[in-house]
């Protein structure tokens, strides 16, 4: 997943790493032939005498130095360039695609998780491209040229790397091994103690008020115990990593000390090589311990990548129109035919053979039990998602054959949840039209029963407006949405339960002056009330995906007993009677 | 991230932190997480060091072979140096012919004018006519093997004990912080925002373990490792030494500057980052209103320019900060070459041996590690401490009234709750509840009714004393609730909110929380009560099935049934019970309606209604307007009364009752 998502997005930028890896490939040959230079130091100088020749590879040196520098700094030039440019390309793709969902998939996966997706995976992925360029890509480099450099100081002594290498990579690998099995239960105990706490906090009135202080003590203290016991094992195991691998390097370089004396004695080699040899095998050993601490990060990223992958894999269900309608009466004639909604897989559906037109001029209202296909209904007409079989008409043409823009102007939604956007309650009420005056909005808020509250803000319009508005009451945000959509001034409108959380004063008051304000728009309402429809020109009973009855509220009572049920359920036998 | 959301369903995948430190110290300074500054990090520091006190006896022992494990490894190369000058010798002594003796041989080269190897060998000790001395080098390096073992060894033991010893330290904050949740009194979690708490007591916890288990050890090490290192140098050659110790502040001087330089790119790439998350955060939280608004291509664009703002701000703040890499590396080499050839120098000359430099070129290695390493735990000390410090502030924060040493409790409980001339206020300067008197006799229901934000649940506040009364006083059958201990009197009062609160177990297990050590049967008992057995029984594991408090695949009216069968097992002798107002369904509402009809009866019951037949029933209703009680009296008193009670009645039920009359 990692390997396919890296190679779609590093293709534009194969130059760069080309560059980059030669840069990096110069800058380890530059470290690997200093300590050569220094054994030609000793060999050939300090043992001859040669205080020139001493100097002069003193200088050839300090130039190799530079060139090192200069190749290093280029590579962290190429590497932070092309691992930013990767992770800006991984964002606007996901973005792009998110963008296209439709509410299914958005709801499949859930806002909040295609947010981290975005957002943290890209970036854990893009700091894995970056240390990879600017670092581990010189380990195997590293690795490899050191042994070369090795091999070249001395062939016989080489061989005592068959044996050391391996050993290194099995102590490291093995602590590794035990260690991320560790780690995984310790992520899960550490969320453990954490969601003890988070339920602490979340339920203190229930805890207090049933007085289990005490219980909840004991479950916080396993957790607890369970969550250090771990940590410690954990612990004991790191403690082992840097004092056993400082071992293995240091025991490593008292056998070549031995091995190499050896050699010296018998003439194979020279004194300058000793040193040198030396310090490649510290160059080797410290490479392959990177390299492993590399393998360490890499499921980490996997994961973040099979996430982002998943986003990109996934194709959207509403598809713009090929030869999308342009032209519209715009009289905003409603109607639905024989519409069906199901999810892919899906036993049942949620909406089965759904007729129902509604008329400008008219107010049409759905009610319903909840799991009754409510929602969904609604959502099929901005095409927030599509019918699966049958059709949405607006003014006799299908929803799919529209032009999205134009359909966006027809139709206006306000959302079960109202979400307002920072910024200010203006800009909030502008969003569906820019354009809008002062005294429009004014006008808005007055009919959307907010007047009141929000000029008693002290900034009045430009009061200033939290993410997802939270700074004001869910019955505020519910007006305030409702306001925006009164603003842009659509053909249809829809309200999926947006008064249910205003009182019943309120809600009146509201629908009266809305019922003006629309008076020439098609407008329907999703409701949970009885009250909050009743006065609607037709009422559509839905349950379980049916349309069970449609008329008005005494036709209804009349002859329908899921509508008489539900009536009755909000007033009671006693007060129905 | 700065604005995660709090119950997010997927964890994002921990950012790579939780790594083996030693070896990942650069990686943790790319990663470039924002330095979160303390407010005061000495004190702060002082007392996150506090927290080890009582581990004592465990650190000094850290210290100890810390220092032992140290001063051994520094040592090694020394030694190690030893062999090599051992080896030197051999070769050259195998070069002159027995028989002739050192001096001879210095004068032999001096008399060939080799001045510079005379000086060389006059230097070394060397037995003429022997190679290489294998049993001498043989010694000295089982020497350093030991040497190195040992120190080996004492490494584990430290790191080991230092685990334990951190671990315990850790485990007892979040202990003391768990504790500390008990004692805060409720405004303390009304005042600030949720979140706001929960990361401090998770998130910020988790931090300072993350950052005493990565600094402690490794600075201590680091520090000690420094002085040894810098010890060993002078004592092999002052001179060699000091040029060495230019490095460090050559080293200091790049690092302040491409720090320097480096800080405010990191700024502008976090906020350039916060800016394109909550850009994308609102695009998907409202991705179903900027579809139905048409908006998609303003905000495409918006993204587009904020994520390229982004690319070219990381790439900045990654390319400079980078730069401290290479150019340490410079520096190390720089060293590296000057060691080489004035080392070189001076061995020639006969005024240092060659396993001297050797052994200097190791220790000129060794010292600019634990240099950057320190360096680079400052930042991730910076924000451990910053944790911290959010941590003392909800530890230091002031605790609610204890209970009283000697609790009052009444005689028996029959249930008749006493508010007498009380008042209260959340802030000093607006008083919320003046003088309200009230009684509620035992068996009786007081609904409250009044619009939304009328401050109804303050009543229940008050009574479960949540919050304290500043005025007044409460009584629960003729006893001061405030001289009650508080157990004693939430024992006795039963509770189903609105906001139904659901704890990660089984429905079994939820249901039994209203009484400890419940029986099977007796949940079933409460849960059939409470019309909601029907429904468990058609879920799979039926009471076994676990559920959270998301409460995947169970409905809020549910959830409601299953905390008013909570409350039948506690079988209180007060209740007070909140009506839901929305996003139940119909059926389920009925069900609701009629469970705590049930429950009410026999008990005295404070009622958050909504429903027209709970308030009409109700032997007081109490109306609230703006947070203050405006009227109290029955149904037709209120009625009479033409008042605030007569205008909601008129407003919310007559019409719809006489629409369906």
């Amino acid at each position: 997943m990692l390997i396919r998502l890296l190679r779609a997005h590093l293709g534009p930028y194969t130059r760069p790493i080309s560059v980059l890896v030669l840069l990096q490939l110069i800058q380890t040959i530059a470290t690997l032939y200093l300590p050569t230079l220094n054994a030609d130091i000793i060999d050939n100088g300090v043992i001859k005498g040669d205080t020139t020749y001493i100097l002069q590879t003193g200088g050839i040196m300090l130039a190799v130095t530079l060139a090192q520098v200069v190749c290093a700094i280029g590579a962290v030039y190429f590497g932070a360039r092309t691992a930013m440019a990767l992770g800006r390309d991984m964002r606007a793709s996901v973005f792009a695609r998110v963008q296209s969902f439709s509410a299914r998939e958005v709801g499949q996966f859930g806002a909040p998780s295609l947010i981290t997706r975005s957002t943290n995976d890209v970036q854990q992925v893009q700091m894995l491209v970056l240390m990879t360029f600017t670092m581990m890509i010189s380990a195997p480099i590293m690795c490899v040229g050191g042994i070369i450099m090795a091999l070249r100081q001395d062939v016989p002594l080489s061989t005592l790397l068959v044996a050391i290498v391996p050993v290194l990579g099995i102590v490291i690998g093995l602590i590794v091994s035990r260690m991320r099995p560790l780690f995984r239960s310790m992520q899960e105990r550490i969320d453990t103690v954490n969601r003890v706490l988070r339920e602490q906090i979340t339920g203190l009135r229930v805890i207090r008020a049933f007085v289990k202080d005490t219980h909840e003590r004991r479950r916080f203290d396993t957790a607890n115990e369970q969550l250090t016991d771990t940590a410690v094992r954990v612990g004991k195991l790191m403690a082992l990593m840097f004092p056993l691998v400082m071992m293995v390097v240091n025991i490593s370089s008292v056998a070549v000390m031995w091995f190499g004396a050896h050699r010296i004695d018998s003439g194979g080699m020279q004194i300058g090589a000793l040193t040198a040899f030396l310090s490649y095998l510290m160059q080797i050993l410290m490479s392959v311990m990177m390299a492993t601490f590399m393998f360490m990060m890499v499921p980490r990223a996997e994961v973040c990548a099979e996430r982002i992958q998943e986003v990109l894999d996934t194709e959207t269900t509403v598809l713009p129109p090929l030869a999308p309608v342009r032209e519209l009466r715009r009289s905003g004639f409603l109607e639905l035919r024989d519409a069906e909604f199901r999810y892919p897989g899906a036993e049942s559906a949620v909406l089965r053979n759904v007729s129902l037109s509604a008329r400008p001029g008219e107010t049409t209202a759905i009610i319903g039990s909840t799991g009754s296909g409510k929602t969904t209904l609604l959502t099929l007409i901005p095409r927030l998602s599509d019918a699966t079989d049958g059709s949405v008409l607006v003014d006799g043409v299908d929803v799919r054959d529209l032009d999205p823009a134009l359909l966006a102007k027809t139709v206006g939604l306000v959302p079960q949840k109202p979400y307002l956007f920072t910024g200010t309650v203006a800009s909030n009420l502008r969003y569906g039209n820019p354009d809008a005056t002062d005294e429009e909005l004014w006008a808005a808020l007055e009919t959307a029963q907010a007047r009141d509250f929000v000029s008693a803000l002290p900034e009045g319009l430009d009061a200033p407006i939290a993410q997802g508005g939270t700074n004001v009451s869910g019955g505020q945000r519910q007006r305030l949405a409702i306001a925006r959509l009164l603003v842009r001034r659509p053909e249809i409108y829809l309200f999926d339960d947006s008064f249910s959380a205003l009182d019943y004063a309120t809600d009146a008051r509201l629908r009266a002056a809305l019922s003006q304000e629309t008076a020439d728009a098609t407008v329907v309402i999703v409701a949970q009330r009885v009250s909050t429809i009743r006065d609607a020109d037709r009422i559509i009973v839905l349950d379980e995906g049916h349309v069970v009855g449609t008329g008005t509220h005494h036709e209804l009572m009349d002859s329908n007993d899921t509508y008489r049920e539900i009536v009755l359920s909000q007033l009671t036998e006693e007060e129905a009677a | 991230m700065s604005n995660s959301q709090e119950p997010t369903a997927e964890k994002p995948v921990a950012a790579p932190r939780r790594g083996p430190a030693p070896a990942l110290g650069p990686a943790r300074m790319m990663g470039g997480q924002p330095t979160e500054k303390s407010l005061n990090f000495k004190a702060s520091g002082k007392r996150v060091l506090g927290l080890l006190r009582p581990e004592r006896a465990l650190m000094a022992a850290v210290l100890a072979l810390a220092a032992v494990s140290v001063t051994l490894s520094v040592i090694g190369p020394k030694i190690l140096g030893h062999a090599t000058d051992l080896i030197l010798s051999g070769v050259f002594g195998r070069h002159v012919p027995s028989g002739v003796s050192q001096a001879q041989a210095v004068a032999a080269l001096r008399a060939k004018g080799e001045t510079k190897q005379a000086d060389l060998l006059a230097s070394m000790h060397i037995t003429p006519g022997h190679g290489i001395d294998f049993h001498a080098v043989g010694t000295v390096l089982l020497w350093v093997l030991a040497i190195y073992v040992f120190s080996g060894l004492c490494g584990i033991v430290q790191a080991r004990t230092a685990n334990r010893a951190l671990n315990r330290a850790v485990k007892r904050l979040r202990t003391d912080v768990e504790e500390k949740i008990g004692r805060l009194p409720l405004s303390y979690f009304d005042q600030q925002p949720r979140g706001e708490v929960l990361s401090r007591v998770t998130n910020d916890i988790d931090n300072i373990g993350q950052t005493l288990q990565q600094t402690f050890s490794q600075v201590v090490a680091s520090l000690l490792t420094i002085v040894g290192v810098l010890t060993m140098m002078f004592y092999i050659s002052w001179m060699l030494a000091l040029i060495a110790l230019i490095s460090i502040p050559a080293s200091a001087i790049v690092a302040a500057k491409v720090g320097k330089r480096a800080q405010p790119q990191f700024v502008a790439q976090w906020k350039t980052t916060g800016k394109l998350n909550a850009h994308i955060e609102e695009m998907y939280s409202g991705h179903a209103l900027v579809k139905v608004f048409g908006r998609q291509e303003e905000s495409a664009e918006l993204f587009r320019e904020q994520n390229e703002k982004l690319y070219a701000s990381s790439f900045k703040a990654q390319f400079i900060s980078g730069l401290i890499q290479p150019c340490m590396m410079f520096i190390g080499n720089i060293n590296y070459v000057l060691v080489a050839v004035v080392g070189g120098l001076r061995v020639a000359s006969g005024a240092l041996s060659i396993g001297d430099v050797q052994a200097f070129i190791q220790y000129s290695r060794q010292f600019s590690q634990p240099l950057t390493q320190v360096a680079s735990m400052a930042n991730l000390m910076q924000s451990g401490v910053a944790s911290a410090e959010r941590v003392f502030e909800l530890l230091d924060a002031p605790e609610q009234e204890p209970d009283p040493v000697e609790p009052l409790r009444p005689e028996i409980l029959r249930g008749e709750v006493v508010f007498e001339h009380v008042a209260f206020r959340y802030d000093v300067d607006k008083p919320l509840i003046e003088d309200l008197s009230l009684t509620a006799e035992p068996g009786h229901t007081v609904a409250i009714v009044g619009p939304t934000g009328a401050g109804k649940t303050t009543l229940v506040n008050l009574l479960m004393r949540f919050y304290e009364v500043t005025g007044g006083r409460i009584t629960l059958d003729g006893v001061d609730v405030a001289r009650m201990s508080r157990e004693e009197l939430r024992a006795g009062i039963g509770m189903v909110l609105q906001d139904t609160w659901l704890f990660g177990g089984t429905i079994a297990e939820n249901i039994a929380y209203g009484r400890e050590g419940a029986t099977r049967e007796e949940v079933v008992a409460a849960a059939r009560a409470a019309h909601v057995d029907r429904f468990v029984r058609t879920l799979p594991d039926g009471y076994d099935t676990v559920i959270d408090d998301e409460g995947t695949g169970v409905s809020a009216g549910e959830k409601q049934l299953i905390t008013i069968a909570r409350a039948f097992l506690a079988e209180p002798s007060i209740l007070v019970l909140d009506e839901a107002t929305s996003s139940v369904d119909t059926r389920t509402e009925v069900l609701i309606q009629r469970a705590m009809a049930t429950l009410r009866s026999g008990r005295t019951a404070f009622v958050i209604a909504h429903r027209l037949s709970t308030i009409r029933d109700a032997d007081t209703i109490l109306v609230m307007e703006n947070g203050a009680i405006v009227e109290q009296g029955t149904h037709s008193e209120l009625l009479a009364a033409s008042g605030a009670y007569a205008r909601l009645y008129e407003a919310q039920f007559a019409q719809a009752v006489a629409e369906v009359d």
